[in-house]
């Protein structure tokens, strides 16, 4: 039922369970849209009181009783997808992204650079805005720091702000020199919006394409060890210390940078992170068709059977590596303790080729924005986490990292929201993914939580019911 | 693994049947490694008399090489034609591959063209086990990048045993690159399984962190044994005792990457010179995989001594790799 409005049409949800981190709602209730924004949300009664004062004839209001259990929240924020688009389209585009998003309860999503052209120019920022007028997110580009992430000259920053970009990132390679670095975040500062650091010491890290330490010793592939990341974050945070400048931390994978975040922000430096699902779920092990960590421990108590793996499952080889248990252990303390800011899911779409090759050939990257939820709720219903903070860090947080206007439904915000169902099985199938990538480790698998409905400016974008 | 068939206990030989690729050796039990060495045993007497069996005729073995390797793909070569399979070489750096044909596509065609033992080797670790996901026929690693070369560890394997029997207890070292071979790897397994003691040893740049706690964490399948393995990067201590001493070939990129301060220092710190070898049991055997870097990982002296064992593991690798192309896809495996 995709739900054509008019203006000064409105439309009710009533919802067992409104949960909005943002306002700190979380309990029955409905919420009004009007012309594409909140005009009230909360206690049934009030929200009707408010209706009642608009005096609209009834065939302008469409009431929607969502069905038992299911939850309706802001949309989800991603801070970090790769749509592809413009130059790799066989691996996306920015309408199959979007369309991903729409699937996976996402409504903003934070376009990543390393595109083809780099989004490093006003004419590739415009280039995006217009391919993504139509499409059923909202698509917020993130430009690169330097011109064509060639980690050598800082980019227009003035002009791409102002031509839209909501954070600099060189993602998928760090800022190698430090004083560029430095400079970036000089330069940035005044512009307002963050830094985001891919970190990764690319000498340390050399031709690692898993994390270093047993299952790469026994299959013979080379490590990217931990120390890769927190190097160039520690090098980072005395860049931010010498600056003031606002600096966000990309994908956090390792318990050491998730120290360094928590010491960084005990001190007042002004820094955020995010963390991907894949790297608070799934282990190194699962590169070896061993399904250990979170994910799994929180699947078996649920009683679901997980098939068996692959090995050299180049669907679970991403940048950065999955980790130890105990990099999981640390990440999910840092997301509860609300050291990372975010969770944020590295969408990184690849072709099937892109895939279908040796190990140390293969793409870095993990098709997420329809599998995340689902995913993460594991943790949910196995008590490692409570659900207000994982939507907190999937609206409000992020939102409020980098000063989006997004992740909330309060009064006057864009009707940007999701209803899910926390106890809905379903089975993860690629081919049925709306994003062009297939690539995903979670293929097979049974999960329990799925995305009934994402609405976009008071409008219906996905409803899985059609 | 299926180990009850019709109610009875599967042999060794129907368990490696079943396994219908050779992979690595990581999750071979003792009695299937045993079978390998009996059916060697034929197998040499077979090379012996110059004889010729039938047990792979009409099918067709392609010796798959991304990587060049003179001497692993005649040994394969012989060994397949001594059993009566038809043979034929793809040199893959200088094919299609080259012009960026994927491994699936060029083993798609080749099964299309008929064939059914693959013996791949190729520098990316996981070359095989892709492989083997994509074909129907039989799977033979032939080495995958510092992953795996489970013939050569069946090879090295065999001929411990000639000169040393059984090899419970028994002390091996194996000295050289550990982090970046292949041999060490599956040579692990397998020498583990059997229950010798391994020792790495090697510049501490080149040796994988705790090993010794990540093999003792995966105990020999079908008799739950641990494994041991221990790290020991002073070569004259790892071998005090030693009742063989495998060397590896030094690559001299390693000291370009800056992982050796020099060859000189390498040599020695780690070469194996008759003075050292005196620190083993009298009689030790010294092996190599080849080809050899005289003078550098291993003195001429030793090379050619009374102890080198090393042109007797290359006759043997025939007989060896006849046993596994048998036991893998001969006539009684197809049954």
């Amino acid at each position: 039922m995709q739900h054509h409005l008019l203006p000064g049409d409105a439309v009710v949800l009533h919802a067992e369970r409104i949960l909005d981190p943002s306002q700190r709602l979380d309990g029955p209730g409905a919420a009004l849209l009007l012309d594409g924004r909140i005009a009230a949300i909360g206690e049934r009664e009030a929200v009707e009181r408010r209706l009642a004062e608009l005096h609209l004839p009834p065939e302008r209001l469409r009431t929607i009783r969502l069905a038992e259990r299911e939850i309706l929240a802001p949309g989800f924020v991603d801070l970090h997808t790769h749509l592809r688009e413009p130059g790799f389209e066989a691996k996306e585009t920015i309408a199959s992204g979007a369309a991903a998003a729409a699937h996976g309860g996402f409504t903003t999503l934070c376009c990543m650079p390393n595109t083809q052209p780099v989004l490093d120019s006003r004419a590739a920022l415009e280039y995006v805005r217009s391919a993504a007028r139509d499409v059923p997110a909202r698509v917020r580009p993130i430009a690169a720091i330097t011109k064509g992430e060639s980690g050598l000259e800082l980019s227009e920053m003035a002009e791409l702000v102002e031509t839209g970009a909501v954070a600099f990132s060189d993602d998928g390679r760090p800022v190698h020199s430090s004083r560029l670095m430095r400079l970036a975040l000089t330069y940035a500062a005044p512009l307002g919006v963050p830094v985001v650091e891919h970190c990764q010491d690319e000498e340390l890290v050399g031709a690692g394409v898993m994390n270093e330490g047993h299952i790469a010793t026994l299959l013979g592939l080379p490590g990217w060890p931990a120390a890769g990341e927190d190097v160039m974050l520690a090098r980072d945070l005395a860049l931010v210390r010498l600056t003031g400048a606002r600096y966000h931390a990309a994908h956090l994978s390792t318990a050491g940078a998730v120290e360094l975040i928590r010491q960084a922000k005990r001190e007042g430096l002004p820094v955020t992170a995010e963390v991907t699902p894949h790297h608070l779920l799934l282990t190194e092990s699962w590169v070896a068709g061993e399904r250990t960590g979170p994910l799994a421990e929180a699947l078996a108590e649920m009683g679901v059977a997980l098939p068996a793996g692959e090995r050299y499952d180049t669907a679970a080889k991403v940048n950065p590596p999955l980790r130890t248990a105990a990099d999981c252990a640390a990440l999910l303390a840092g997301l509860r303790d609300g050291t990372i800011d975010a969770i944020a899911t590295d969408h990184a779409p690849h072709t099937w080729q892109d895939k279908a090759c040796e190990f140390g050939e293969a793409a870095f990257g993990i098709s997420g924005l329809e599998t995340a939820l689902a995913a993460l709720l594991a943790l949910v219903h196995t008590q490692r986490l409570d659900l207000a903070t994982l939507i907190a860090a999937l609206t409000a947080r992020p939102a409020a990292a980098w000063g989006l206007d997004a992740g909330t439904l309060a009064p006057g915000a864009s009707a940007d929201l999701v209803v899910f169902a926390p106890d809905e099985t379903w089975t993860v199938d690629p081919e049925q993914f709306a994003s062009r990538g297939k690539n995903t480790p979670l293929a097979g698998i049974t999960l329990r939580g799925r995305v009934r409905q994402t609405w976009l400016g008071g409008a219906s974008v996905y409803d899985a019911a059609e | 693994m299926q180990t009850v068939i019709a109610g009875r206990e599967t042999t060794a030989t129907e368990r490696i049947a079943a396994r219908r690729h050779l992979l690595d050796l990581d999750d071979w039990r003792p009695d299937e490694l045993l079978a390998v060495m009996t059916r060697a045993e034929a197998m040499l007497r077979v090379c012996q008399r110059a004889d010729k069996l039938e047990t792979l005729r009409g099918q067709v073995l392609v010796n798959l090489f991304y990587e060049n390797s003179t001497r692993t793909r005649v040994s394969f070569e012989l060994a397949g034609r001594r059993l009566g399979a038809d043979i034929t070489n793809v040199n893959a750096s200088a094919s299609s591959v080259a012009k960026g044909e994927s491994l699936i596509d060029t083993a798609k065609t080749l099964q299309a063209l008929g064939t059914g033992i693959f013996v791949i080797r190729s520098g990316q670790s996981g070359a095989a086990d892709l492989l083997a996901r994509h074909v129907s026929g039989t799977v033979i690693n032939a080495g995958d990048g510092w992953h795996a070369h489970p013939s050569q560890a069946l090879l090295d394997l065999f001929t411990l045993r000639r000169h040393l029997g059984n090899l419970a207890g028994r002390r091996v070292v194996i000295v050289g690159d550990i982090l970046h071979s292949r041999v060490a790897r599956s040579n692990v397994w397998s020498l583990t399984a059997m229950g010798a003691q391994v020792v790495l040893c090697g510049p501490p740049t080149l040796l994988p962190a705790a090993a010794r706690a990540l093999y003792a964490e995966r105990p020999v399948p079908g008799i739950e044994l641990t494994r041991c393995v221990t790290v020991e990067s002073c070569l004259e201590r790892a071998l005090a005792g030693a009742d063989a001493v495998m060397v590896l070939r030094l690559q001299r990129e390693r000291q370009q990457a800056g992982l050796l301060p020099s060859l000189r220092e390498y040599t020695a710190r780690w070469g194996l010179t008759p003075e050292r070898l005196r620190l083993a049991r009298p009689g030790a055997p010294v092996l190599h995989p080849g080809p050899m870097n005289e003078g550098v990982e291993i003195d001429a002296a030793v090379a050619h001594g009374a102890a080198s064992v090393i042109e007797e593991q290359v006759s043997n690798g025939v007989a060896v790799r006849m046993a596994v192309l048998d036991l893998l896809a001969g006539k009684e495996a197809r049954a």
